[in-house]
């Protein structure tokens, strides 16, 4: 048994993760559509690859990974482009996102799979690269493109991984459901992943003893393999990362960095599940296990969900009933969202459906105000105090809220579960959180702005300062030329001075062409306002002189606009 | 179709601010009876009268400030405050005491800094302290113990106590007299020995005082079910017992005439076990960090001692409170845990980016 530690804070919320798992992994029907996100992962949303009308087949790529940090996303059933569009997708603030839909032609028709069973024999970076094509994207909740992760040119070497099976969340019982059934595939999986990271000292896979089924059959398939089994208290939020690293090893991340960063790799159970799918199968990530539970839904259990299955199609085929329902979550009672629309598709990080009942999970309580009792700062598994950080946040005092670490909140929803007062203090924090990133940016946008307005005012100042240096020159010639012209008064040296002005006006040629344009045009305007004003004295039969007079004007208007042109045509030469 | 949206986390565990004050009134009871044991009724009309103070006044207060009534009133702070006044009033205070001294905690103290949870010091000591300095005799009044009465004397039974308190007609001879750290206070030149020789009331006792040290017990009791119940961690109380104890001891001198007491008498004498359970707990006004809870406690701890030994007063539990709740916002300052994933503790004071 390998040595564990506690980490601080903590809470013991009703499991509730009997219910769900009462019967085996179950199949759906195929939906009839399939709403599949561009963005199921952190970092930039694919690009579409195919056209709205195209035929595609079960696990074609329909979106090529924009970028390093991007993923990409496969027709999770056989059918037609039906749409790309904006689509409301699964996010706490109902947001909508590029979504393609995919109108199933009921064949499920699968591409030709080529899997390669001998990884050992392949090289990580070709691996990685499957991975990537794969599409997988961490499937614990953040959806981090695991192929970034696992790379290990990115980071210092990995001396640790840790496959993370601790699913603390009440409810959730996806990942303890794939390990009873799926138990050998995860271990190929994780025996992939050590080929990845250079075969690392360490290899250990978290559990919390509330799943003894799932250690029963992992221990029995690690025997001899090197992959330690830790189980340990159940206690949320022990499956957080950060919390998970030191119940395992006793090291803390430290703040601001990443696992890899103190040579960990953190990957969740299901992923290493999905990728002995894609390497050794073949299959891209297309499908994942969802629990549905909750007391509005008649039945409880998980299933195989293809990727982009509406969140209706599952309540449908689980007896939902609205009147019951108190609200329904996408993920888990602590940390999951609440959803606005049932027509909201499943990602590849969706590892819960609940809807619970009124009596289950009841209508908020009016907050009271805090009274300091620090239940909150005895449950923060970061060593937080909630309590000024609600104190802060109520005063939008910024400064301090960073003083109090308010950034290492790992938004778990402890604190909130335990205050007596009902204050929603998760809230709080990421509205703080959302006010402080905005403040910087905007500091950054207003940096920026300042020193562009004190680079042109230099620039500004420069050009005055040339300007100024170059009238001094000017006054200091002339002044020179006075005084030469009143000393000697040769006319010869005038006249080499302007000889030498002209050449240097000549010396410019462009000038001298703008200027003889500029001849050109008024000769020519003059010609025609001399042009109108005989026209007119004609029309008005006026005297034969005034005629006269204004003949002569126009022709001589008309030679020199002639010999203007003609000027300006040998400069053109 | 669609649904209501609701922030995370979306349950919660069923405890509520007025199931914690009500927690903390039963465990004011072992208490509550070992006044009424070996004090009479008083104290149990103390606590009643200024619970009826008390939710009137708060229930006045806060349709002044046009909250709701009744929401306000479910958090039984007001009923925990006045309990806690009621308890540390000497028994068969006249009503006019207990009654000015609860609209003073409910009132100044409590609602005109903002209600429940606003309050920078704790209101049952502010009350109790403007008593003390304005009525001093009558403050300092206490009760023979029942073991000391003399001979065919006894407490006045419940209704006498109610004329007592309310008609103002004083008690039989015999029935009131000093505490027993009121005996130390005026025994210069004494030493221990010979003040105990000259005191039933400590001479008679077994630990620190008859009767006070049974109503220590009983608030020792009290607060230990409560820290099993988790209703506040063990950093305040300790610290400041822990204190007490060390600064007794080493000022003890086995019992000179200089000596302040023993250890035992200044732990099981007085307020002691009432304020490190019920009074410095109260969470508003203490530091928030179990860190500072530490220093809070041991702070309190301190000039209890520092008051009874070398002070004016016989008991300091309300000052060394009220001056402790002054540091409370300072001592938080230098007392932020170490969060996870950073090596040092930061000062609160320590600027961010923004």
């Amino acid at each position: 048994m390998n040595k564990t530690w506690v980490t601080p804070g903590g809470i013991h919320p009703p499991e509730n993760k009997q219910q769900s798992l009462t019967l085996p992994i179950g199949e759906l029907p195929v939906p009839e559509k399939l709403v599949v996100p561009l963005s199921q992962h952190i970092g930039v949303p694919a690009t579409p690859c195919v056209a709205v009308g195209e035929q595609v087949l079960k696990g074609q790529k329909i979106a090529v990974p924009s970028g390093p940090l991007s993923a990409a996303v496969h027709a999770p059933t056989s059918g037609a482009v039906w749409a790309i569009e904006e689509r409301p997708i699964a996010h706490s603030s109902g947001m909508s996102a590029p979504c393609i839909e995919i109108v199933s032609d009921g064949r499920d028709q699968w591409i030709d799979r080529q899997g390669i069973a001998d990884f050992q024999h392949t090289s990580p970076t070709a691996l990685l690269d499957m991975i990537a094509q794969s599409g997988i994207a961490g499937m614990g909740g953040a959806g981090f493109p695991t192929a970034v992760k696992l790379d290990p040119g990115f980071r210092r070497p990995v001396d640790t991984l840790i496959v993370n099976a601790t699913e603390c969340e009440p409810y959730i019982t996806a990942d303890d459901a794939i390990i009873r059934e799926r138990t050998e595939e995860i271990i190929q999986g994780i025996h992939i992943l050590s080929h990845i990271l250079g075969n690392p000292d360490n290899i250990i896979i978290g559990i919390e003893d509330n799943k003894p089924e799932s250690i029963a059959e992992l221990e029995q398939q690690t025997e001899d393999t090197g992959i330690n089994l830790v189980s340990f208290p159940t206690k949320y939020p022990s499956g957080g990362e950060k919390q998970l690293i030191y119940i395992l090893t006793g090291k803390e991340l430290p703040s601001g960095q990443i696992p890899a960063d103190i040579g960990m790799v953190c990957v969740n159970i299901g992923t290493a599940y999905a990728i002995k799918r894609a390497v050794i199968d073949g299959e891209p990530l297309i499908s994942r296990v969802t629990t549905v539970t909750g007391e509005a839904c008649g039945i409880n259990r998980n299933y195989q969900v293809l990727i982009g299955t509406p969140v209706s199609h599952l309540l449908q085929h689980n007896q939902f009933d609205q009147q019951r329902s108190s609200r329904v979550i996408m993920g888990g009672p602590m940390m999951g969202f609440s959803l606005t629309s049932d027509q909201v598709p499943i990602v590849k990080t969706t590892n819960c459906i609940l809807a619970p009942s009124h009596s289950e999970i009841p209508a908020e309580q009016p907050a009271q105000p805090c009274i300091r009792c620090g239940m909150c700062a005895e449950a923060c598994p970061a060593s937080l105090l909630p309590q000024q950080l609600l104190w802060y946040s109520q005063a939008k005092d910024y400064e301090r809220l960073e003083a109090h670490n308010l950034f290492d909140c790992i938004e778990c929803g402890a604190c909130s579960y335990v205050c007596p007062s009902n204050i929603p203090l998760v809230q709080y924090y990421r509205n703080s959180k959302g006010e402080i990133t905005k403040a910087k940016r905007e500091k950054v946008k207003s940096d920026q702005a300042r020193e562009r307005f004190e680079f042109h005012k230099q620039r500004i100042e420069l050009a005055e300062q040339e300007k100024e240096a170059k009238r001094a020159a000017r006054r200091q010639a002339a002044q020179q030329a006075k005084a030469s012209s009143a000393g000697s008064g040769s006319a010869v040296d005038i006249i080499a001075a302007a000889k030498a002005r002209a050449s240097e006006k000549k010396a410019d040629p462009q000038q001298q062409r703008a200027k003889l344009e500029r001849s050109v045009a008024s000769a020519e305007m003059r010609l025609q306002v001399a042009q109108e004003k005989l026209d007119s004295a004609v029309a008005n039969s006026e005297s034969e002189e005034k005629i006269n007079a204004l003949k002569a004007a126009v022709t001589a208007t008309q030679q020199k606009f002639e010999q203007a042109q003609a000027r300006l045509a040998e400069q053109l030469q | 179709m669609a649904f209501k949206q609701i922030t995370s986390p979306h349950t919660h565990s069923l405890q509520s601010t007025g199931k914690v004050m009500q927690m903390v009134l039963w465990c004011t009871l072992p208490g509550l009876l070992a006044l009424t044991w070996h004090f009479g009724w008083g104290s149990l009309i103390n606590v009643l009268l200024a619970t009826f103070t008390a939710v009137i006044a708060e229930a006045l207060m806060v349709t002044l400030r046009g909250r709701s009534v009744l929401f306000y009133l479910k958090d039984y702070s007001a009923v925990v405050t006045a309990v806690l006044l009621g308890l540390s009033l000497p028994p068969l205070s006249p009503w006019w005491l207990v009654v000015t001294g609860t609209l003073f905690s409910i009132v100044v103290a409590k609602q005109l800094y903002g209600g429940i949870g606003y309050n920078p010091f704790n209101p049952a000591m502010v009350g109790y302290v403007v008593l003390l300095i304005s009525f001093p005799i009558q403050m300092t009044t206490w009760i023979t113990p029942l073991a000391l009465l003399p001979e065919a004397v006894s407490h006045p039974n419940f209704i006498e106590s109610l004329n007592v308190v309310f008609a103002n007609t004083a008690p039989a001879d015999g029935v009131t007299g000093a505490t027993p750290l009121d005996s130390y206070k005026h025994s210069e030149g004494l030493t221990v020995e010979q003040i105990y020789q000259r005191d039933p009331l400590l001479s008679q006792g077994l630990l620190a005082g008859v009767g006070w040290e049974w109503v220590n017990l009983g608030f020792l009791v009290g607060g230990i079910i409560m820290l099993a119940l988790g209703l506040f961690t063990w950093h305040g109380p300790v610290a400041m017992l822990a204190t007490l104890a060390l600064l007794s001891a080493i000022f003890w001198d086995g019992g000179s005439s200089q000596s302040p007491g023993s250890p035992l008498m200044h732990l099981l004498g007085g307020a002691t076990m009432m304020g490190a359970f019920f009074i410095l707990t109260d969470p508003v006004s203490s530091a928030v960090s179990n860190r500072g809870r530490l220093i809070y406690g041991a702070l309190i701890g301190f000039l209890v001692y520092v008051i009874r030994a070398w002070g004016n007063y016989p008991d300091a539990v309300a000052f060394a409170v009220l001056l402790a709740n002054f540091a409370a916002p300072f001592i938080d300052n230098y007392t932020l845990p170490r969060t996870y994933g950073h090596t040092d503790r930061r000062r609160a004071t320590e600027k961010g980016e923004v």
